[in-house]
């Protein structure tokens, strides 16, 4: 789920209130966006890939993230590198190369089943 | 007479903008009609596509691949395709693609100095047909979920009505077609990009007298990484599953092996995975084809390839299903004049049987019918010319709009609405494991419910999306587990544990329909697979 918007980075351009498909955002003081309805986030990580500004972080888990988590910080998610990761993965920004232009998968072939553990083991 | 903020007209109104929607836009407009999109949430991030990514089932002219690729899942969808349709999606999607290569000009990847076609980028995908789509002049409206389809005396849809969730105000679009591509549902079971596909389509069509099709086929699950939204089965082929002891999970894998997952999950809500056969190339072109698939493991600091992490099965019901709105002729119009169903919204299983192995032929179902769709759309609107606009038109709507009692109802019925397909939808020794003795008494529990929302519910405008989108949900489980008792054998996805074999007396579809008294009805028996006429 969506659980940061940093204030410092935000350009109050208001995209993630547009993008988000199931309308978490509201507009809040001074332009940045609050998260007003977090339990409507499908955790689809729209907004952090529209963001131009970096300042959206989506925790990947489907309910909200303990008080104490590392992804509500946001010190953690910038330190790590975490935060704009997905946008740079999708090659989205100037001067980025589109991943599209290398998004080919392996070859799948039959899915393997897990076998019974050997005798013995 | 009920006065809205907002009156439009148009002459191709489109519900939905995931692939099928974008697509059947363009191809209205391309005819010359005025075409208006409305999706609930927003056209270019809304939907399964849009999040994640898709194989397309893009296969080069010529009839040795062509035969090969139609071949390749007749047997897993129980013969229930049909073979010119298949042909017609493999020619439409072959164009499509080619198109969004020369006119979107979407960065295919090239290999061996071919663009490589077989897979989509979602977010690019869907970003790029937004832009495209408006560039043709299609008008956009975002955040604006449809409540109900309007029709005129003789039944004939000419229009829609809605609400503009971010301006809190009401819509009516007067309209000469509709396109329904409002997707599948999912119930809510948080499957990426899923929860806008709670099946609001079916229920607006049944309201206006279409029929459902494959609605046993609605049994689809997704492995993901426990509490988390990114499914990505396919590449679960490569994975080792556990119990939560470490020891392996004997029989268990992403394709002929889920059910094993889910009798564990049932069992001893734990089932551990590691996907270790994966090679190191293997492995990175995971990273580069799928960067989303990473994102949960990256942010959790999971190792997928080295360590063991705990899976789940996420409902995905009919997104991945088959089951959907009847179509009826070569336009994908439904039984009801005006109203056409494109993508996951419309019955897949003309192409795909009982069955679907992942995103592939869903794509190209979604590409294909939209295109079609919307031409035909176009041409029931120019058909009808500019006495369109003089109907007077109706709301279809009934659950959760027109009470029937006159009391209001018991309760809140988002939240019981809620409860009750937590319990009877999405475990998986429901709907999945399925067997008559579990189905009959959810199905009673859902037949329940229905009656007292039919009865009682209703809500402001604002919250009138929510609760028609309970309801849908509601309408949805009862075709699938109506549809699923009817079929007393198992053929595709749609297994009774009771019924373990294949029935050659019920090698047909099911039509299933109604609202408040469900009905459901054989059709006639396909021709029989050639080779079983040479063994018998």
């Amino acid at each position: 789920m969506i659980e940061v918007v940093s204030a410092s980075r935000c350009v109050t351009c208001d995209v993630c209130i547009a993008v988000c498909p199931t309308n978490v955002f509201d507009r809040g003081a001074g332009g940045v966006p609050v998260i007003a309805r977090q339990n409507d986030c499908q955790t689809c990580f729209m907004c952090e890939a529209h963001c131009p500004a970096d300042a959206l972080f989506v925790a990947p888990l489907t309910h909200p993230a303990p008080p104490d988590s590392p992804l509500r910080d946001e010190d953690h998610v910038t330190d790590t590198g975490l935060l704009g990761s997905y946008r740079k993965e999708l090659g989205w920004g100037r001067g980025r190369k589109s991943g599209a232009r290398t998004a080919v998968g392996p070859e799948l072939g039959r899915a393997r089943i897990t076998p019974a553990p050997a005798q013995g083991e | 007479m009920t006065t809205t903020a907002l009156d439009l007209t148009a002459d191709v109104v489109i519900v939905g903008g995931g692939p099928a929607g974008t697509w059947a836009a363009l191809t209205a407009a391309a005819a010359g009609a005025d075409v208006l999109l409305l999706d609930k949430g927003y056209c270019g991030t809304s939907g399964p596509t849009a999040s994640g990514g898709t194989g397309v089932w893009y296969v080069q002219p010529g009839p040795a691949a062509r035969e090969k690729a139609m071949a390749s899942r007749e047997a897993l969808g129980g013969h229930l395709q049909d073979r010119r349709w298949m042909a017609r999606v493999l020619d439409q999607t072959y164009e499509n693609m080619n198109r969004l290569e020369a006119e979107a000009r979407y960065p295919f990847p090239v290999v061996d100095g071919v663009a490589h076609k077989r897979g989509l980028q979602g977010p690019e995908y869907m970003r790029r047909m937004r832009s495209w789509i408006k560039r043709a002049g299609v008008r956009v409206l975002d955040h604006s979920p449809v409540t109900e389809l309007l029709v005129d005396p003789a039944g004939t849809v000419a229009g829609v009505r809605g609400h503009r969730r971010q301006h809190d105000t009401g819509y009516r679009v007067r309209a000469s077609a509709a396109v329904l591509a409002t997707g599948g549902c999912a119930f809510l079971s948080k499957a990426l990009g899923c929860d806008v596909a709670t099946g609001d389509g079916a229920l607006y069509a049944a309201e206006a007298g279409a029929a459902m099709s494959g609605m046993e086929f609605s049994n689809s699950y997704a492995i993901a990484p426990a509490f988390t939204s990114v499914t990505k089965t396919a590449y679960y082929g490569f994975a080792t599953f556990f119990h939560g002891d470490g020891t392996p999970l004997a029989g268990a894998g992403s394709q002929g092996g889920r059910s094993v997952i889910a009798q564990e999950l049932l069992r001893t809500g734990t089932v551990l995975c590691q996907i270790d056969h994966a090679t190191p190339e293997q492995q990175a072109l995971m990273r580069s084809g799928q960067p989303n698939f990473f994102l949960t493991f990256d942010r959790l600091g999971i190792n997928p390839f080295t360590d063991k992490f705990p899976v789940t099965l996420l409902l995905e019901g009919t997104v991945r299903g088959t089951g959907g709105i009847q179509i009826v002729d070569d336009d994908c119009a439904t039984t009801v004049p005006g109203l056409y169903a494109a993508g996951d919204a419309a019955t897949r299983e003309l192409i795909c049987g009982g069955f679907t192995g992942g995103g592939s032929h869903n794509s190209a179902w979604a590409m294909s019918s939209g295109t079609w769709a919307g031409g035909g759309a176009a041409r029931f609107a120019a058909a009808l010319g500019s006495s369109a606009v003089k109907r007077r038109l109706t709301g279809a709507g009934g659950v959760a709009v027109r009470p029937t009692g006159s009391r209001p109802f018991d309760g809140d019925p988002w939240a019981e609405a809620q409860d009750v397909l937590r319990r009877q939808v999405h475990p998986y020794d429901k709907n999945y494991l399925r067997h008559g003795d579990r189905l009959r008494p959810a199905l009673s529990e859902l037949d329940e419910l229905w009656q007292r929302l039919r009865a009682g519910a209703s809500a402001d405008p604002a919250g009138t999306p929510r609760l028609r989108q309970a309801a849908a949900m509601v309408a949805h489980a009862r075709w699938m587990y109506t549809s699923a008792l009817a079929r007393t054998e198992s053929r595709g996805m749609a297994r009774r544990q009771e019924f373990p074999g294949l029935d050659p007396a019920q090698h047909r579809r099911l039509t299933v329909g109604g609202l408040d008294e469900l009905w459901v009805r054989p059709e006639s028996l396909l021709a029989p697979r050639p080779e079983l006429a040479v063994a018998s």
